[in-house]
């Protein structure tokens, strides 16, 4: 079936069978390969995109289910200044090895910073909860989501100011 | 690469639009709305439904609404509206306590309350904690709408009161009179964060003017509680004054009278001195919030 996906502000559209997986429609069919596959269980996060604004893992969701609606991709985080302050961060912090979860990681990152500016330790690692890292040990992805936390208020500041 | 064997999808317009289409296709047609259940078990083909009918966009099934004497809760909402809603959190803090231990923030942005309670799989949270506050369920089908309270809902693993024609509506958690002391509570133990619980329990307190129980409910999660409540305990407690060893009774009941399965998660002896250990602390918890103790 014909479906139209708003994907990082551009208009996508598909024709799609009911059973693709919105991660699937998004690596495959608009050969945006910055979300990654993982565990296709819903487990690890890898595949976390926002849907209508909020992170959701892709693999759980069905494309066609997405028709008419919004996607943001890890793509769609750099702005027209350069890379997002929390993908500057995650660089600065050493926030990745691999860069396998990374893609999810910053998608939920960028969501939190978002609702709560400035985040305690445990709510960040509540936030990123649902998201698997082998490498990191999560003690540098915590840093990098703290210092984007800390340069953006910071950033308001001086624009306050 | 795990997909889903060939299905037809339809997307439901309202209530009427999606009961028609489960009318016509009978019961190789499922409604979808988070997919976090339904989703994964089409994937290992333990679910293999000719059609889905997404009712994601089916407006009257949204939202949250309290009034003077109940919470309302539209089957679509999702767990992070409910654990955003400081309101519910305030009237019945039971159901913030175990939203926040259920799987993890993005699955919470995508699954449903009324996804939860329909899948009724015997280690989700909000059937115990539903069942502990009396929560009521309305179910629309053919014959027009009908309510079933959630002790009465579940008929067993996976099975519920809503036949295969019919949708779940809302739930309806029922709100002590003004005036009274209440409170409730829910703790989970679970072997890593966002996990099924190894057993969970929930508890919902109103006080008598003098600090007697006038009414207590205890809900206890993959503990194999009949209808996921301890109505031995709930008898115990009624009426009297809410002591330690009232409680440690009430503690003692729940655990004698549910029947935990042995599994990886833990033998049945412990899951035991789990019901009873944990139907104490969310008696404490509740009390606490209710100003009793």
């Amino acid at each position: 079936m014909e479906i139209t996906v708003t994907v990082n502000g551009r208009t996508r559209t598909r024709d799609v069978e009911p059973r693709l997986l919105l991660v699937h429609l998004l690596r495959d069919e608009l050969r945006l390969t910055g979300t990654h596959w993982g565990c296709d269980t819903s487990n690890c996060g890898a595949c976390a995109v926002w849907l209508d604004g909020v992170p959701v893992k892709s693999c759980t969701v069905l494309a066609v289910m997405a028709d008419g609606h919004e996607i943001r991709t890890v793509e769609g985080l750099e702005g027209p200044h350069g890379l997002d302050q929390i993908q500057i961060s995650f660089v600065q912090c050493h926030g990745l090895q691999c860069g396998f979860c990374t893609p999810g990681m910053l998608m939920t990152a960028r969501w939190l910073l978002d609702r709560v500016p400035d985040p305690t330790d445990e709510q960040i690692r509540e936030a990123i909860s649902g998201q698997t890292c082998r490498c990191t040990g999560y003690e540098n992805i915590v840093r990098a989501i703290r210092h984007a936390a800390a340069a953006e208020r910071d950033a308001a500041e001086r624009g306050a100011r | 690469m795990q997909l889903p064997a060939h299905f037809e999808y339809q997307r439901a317009r309202s209530v009427e639009h999606a009961l028609a289409l489960l009318s016509r296709h009978g019961p190789e047609a499922r409604l979808i709305a988070g997919g976090h259940s339904l989703i994964p078990m089409m994937k290992l083909r333990l679910a293999q439904p000719e059609l889905l009918i997404d009712i994601n966009e089916v407006p009257e099934l949204g939202g949250i609404e309290i009034t003077e004497d109940e919470i309302r809760i539209g089957a679509l909402v999702r767990h992070t509206q409910l654990l955003d809603c400081a309101e519910v959190g305030r009237s019945a803090p039971m159901l913030h306590d175990a939203e926040r231990v259920i799987a993890d923030p993005l699955v919470r942005n995508r699954g449903t309350v009324g996804g939860s309670v329909c899948q009724a799989d015997p280690s989700e949270d909000l059937s115990g904690a539903f069942s502990a506050l009396r929560a009521v369920a309305d179910i629309a089908g053919p014959a027009g709408e009908r309510t079933v309270p959630m002790r009465g809902f579940f008929h067993g693993p996976y099975q519920t009161a809503v036949g295969p024609d019919e949708l779940l509506l809302r739930l309806r958690v029922p709100l002590p009179a003004p005036g009274l002391r209440t409170g409730s509570a829910y703790r989970k133990v679970s072997r890593r964060a966002g996990d099924w619980a190894v057993g969970a329990a929930g508890a919902a307190v109103t006080l008598a003017p003098d600090g007697t129980v006038a009414e207590v409910g205890i809900g206890l999660t993959a503990l194999g509680a009949r209808e996921f409540v301890a109505t031995e305990a709930e008898d115990l407690l009624r009426g009297q004054r809410p002591t330690p060893e009232a409680i440690d009774a009430a503690g003692r009941a729940a655990a004698q009278h549910c029947e935990p399965v042995a599994d990886q998660r833990g033998p049945v002896e412990y899951k035991r001195h789990l019901a009873g250990e944990l139907t104490r602390r969310v008696l404490r918890d509740a009390l606490a919030r209710a100003g009793g103790r």
